[in-house]
């Protein structure tokens, strides 16, 4: 039987409450919203701490998904089943529904968050790959206010981001730009499992001419890794498979993956290749028309 | 720390620790051991309880977590004395052999159909996905959610069309949901009106 250490259940009632608890409690405090990653942990001891700090009566604060005319705004506490069910996510980012489709199951996206899947920071998590692939913003609030981050300055290493131990992330920003999509490609070892490795594709079409494009990828480094080098290649560039095959070639040589039980090196550098291709190629097919 | 829930429509208090997990209390605390503890890592099902009409996995949600929440366990599927037709369905079409995964599986069951009295086969499929069975596989469950699918859905026809009452619409809704016509599930057992 596992079981978490000894700590002391706190419930946070609002967000200004919960930020209120984490200034009293300190550093030995953490915030749990779904907490199917966090109580893991807890059980393995990997985490251990004297607070916690239950943030799930916040849903109703938190758990928004609010389109306006430049951007998609969606509160840390949308739960996954949410985030999957979104028409309005769909039709902006079907990115998002690819990855929510493939994350754990039906029964832990009841319970997991957008919020609390970011702030894991696990390099293999689908979401922080997703928000990494949109150029999304992280807005963390503490009690002096709030700021916001990119999703590069977000994540600062595996399991452990921006987010001081006073600060709170409450809102997760998804920029519209015109004449795009998306799509998430992924390989697990068994349904529901991390990524061996997962690719995150947007691209922006103008006049039939690749305008912009973003890859993001999963499990091939220290975080989930946006690859500027792709960007540069594919702009200007007419939708082909030769330049999938470039942008692919970019993101096997510029990820960093390491050898483990989900595969060798250059088995995940090829996965890297070529799921991005894959998400390039329909990402386009997409924008196109060509396929929903 | 006292946690106040309610389970099973009746209101439980207790005195426990912060770290209890939701399993254990369930089951060692109130004695509702038909909450099976299988892999304690979210993956296997086993373990599933609604939490305010959704399912979970209690091996990851804290016992302090459901507290002024609704719980809902296998003990509280059947109504009075009826069984619900997803546990009829499991009977009928053999949807168990070890049984250890089954009310988890009912559960999630459950709850498919109230959102969805219709599923195909990939929803239940996708439903019950995070969900293990390690006795011989998916088939017969699947069967076993349909029968309950079919059953809920001919006694709903049944009742509104006015035409029975009482326990013929029950009888004829038996025969009529006959797992999938006979012939094509042998593996069928105790199918039909002796149910």
């Amino acid at each position: 039987m596992q079981v978490p250490a000894p700590f002391d259940y706190e419930r946070a009632t609002s967000v200004d409450h919960a930020i209120g608890l984490l200034e009293r409690l300190g550093s030995g405090s953490r915030l749990v919203a779904g907490g199917h990653s966090l109580l893991p942990m807890m059980k393995l001891r990997l985490a251990n701490l004297e607070y916690l700090i239950d943030i799930n009566d916040l849903h109703d604060e938190l758990g928004y998904i609010t389109v306006e005319p430049t951007r998609i705004r969606i509160g840390a506490m949308a739960r996954h089943r949410e985030l999957l069910e979104s028409d309005d996510l769909a039709a902006h980012f079907p990115i998002v529904r690819d990855a929510e489709r493939v994350i754990a199951d039906p029964i832990v996206r009841n319970r997991g968050t957008l919020g609390g899947s970011l702030c894991q920071a696990d390099p293999s998590e689908d979401l922080s790959a997703v928000c990494t692939t949109l150029a999304a913003e992280c807005v963390i609030r503490s009690s002096s206010g709030e700021r916001v981050v990119t999703m590069d300055e977000f994540h600062r290493g595996p399991y452990e981001t921006a987010v001081a131990d006073d600060e709170m992330l409450v809102e997760v920003r998804l920029p519209i730009r015109p004449g795009g999509s998306s799509a998430y490609e992924k390989v697990e070892r068994r349904a529901g499992d991390w990524a061996v490795v997962s690719a995150g594709a947007a691209v922006w079409l103008d006049g039939g001419v690749i305008s912009d494009a973003r890859v993001g990828l999963a499990a091939v480094g220290p975080n989930t890794t946006g690859i500027a080098a792709v960007s540069q290649a594919l702009r200007g560039q007419v939708p082909s498979e030769e330049a999938y095959a470039s942008a692919g070639a970019i993101a096997a040589q510029s990820c960093r993956p390491t050898a483990d039980g989900r595969g060798s090196v250059e088995y995940k550098r090829h996965l890297a290749d070529e799921l991005t291709r894959r998400a390039l190629r329909r990402a386009v097919a997409r924008a196109t028309g060509e396929e929903s | 720390m006292q946690v106040t829930m309610s389970v099973n429509g009746d209101e439980v208090t207790s005195e426990i620790e912060g770290r209890l997990l939701l399993v254990h209390y369930l089951r060692d605390h109130l004695g509702l051991t038909g909450t099976h503890w299988g892999c304690d890592t979210s993956n296997c099902g086993t373990c599933v309880v609604w939490l305010d009409d959704e399912p979970v996995k209690s091996c990851t949600v804290l016992a302090a977590m459901a507290g002024g929440h609704e719980v809902r366990t296998v003990e509280g599927l059947e109504k009075g004395t009826e069984l619900d037709p997803v546990q009829q369905g499991f009977m009928n079409c053999h949807g168990l052999q070890c049984g250890f995964c089954t009310p988890g599986m009912m559960m999630t069951a459950r709850a498919l159909l109230d959102r969805n009295p219709d599923p195909t086969d990939g929803e239940i499929r996708e439903a019950i996905s995070g969900q293990i069975c390690r006795c011989t596989g998916y088939a017969t469950i699947v069967r076993s959610i349909h029968w309950a699918a079919d059953h809920e859905r001919a006694a709903a026809a049944a009742a509104a069309s006015g035409a029975l009452t009482g326990d013929e619409v029950v009888e004829r809704v038996l025969e009529e949901a006959d797992p999938s016509g006979g012939s094509e599930t042998p593996q069928t057992v105790g199918a039909g009106s002796e149910s």
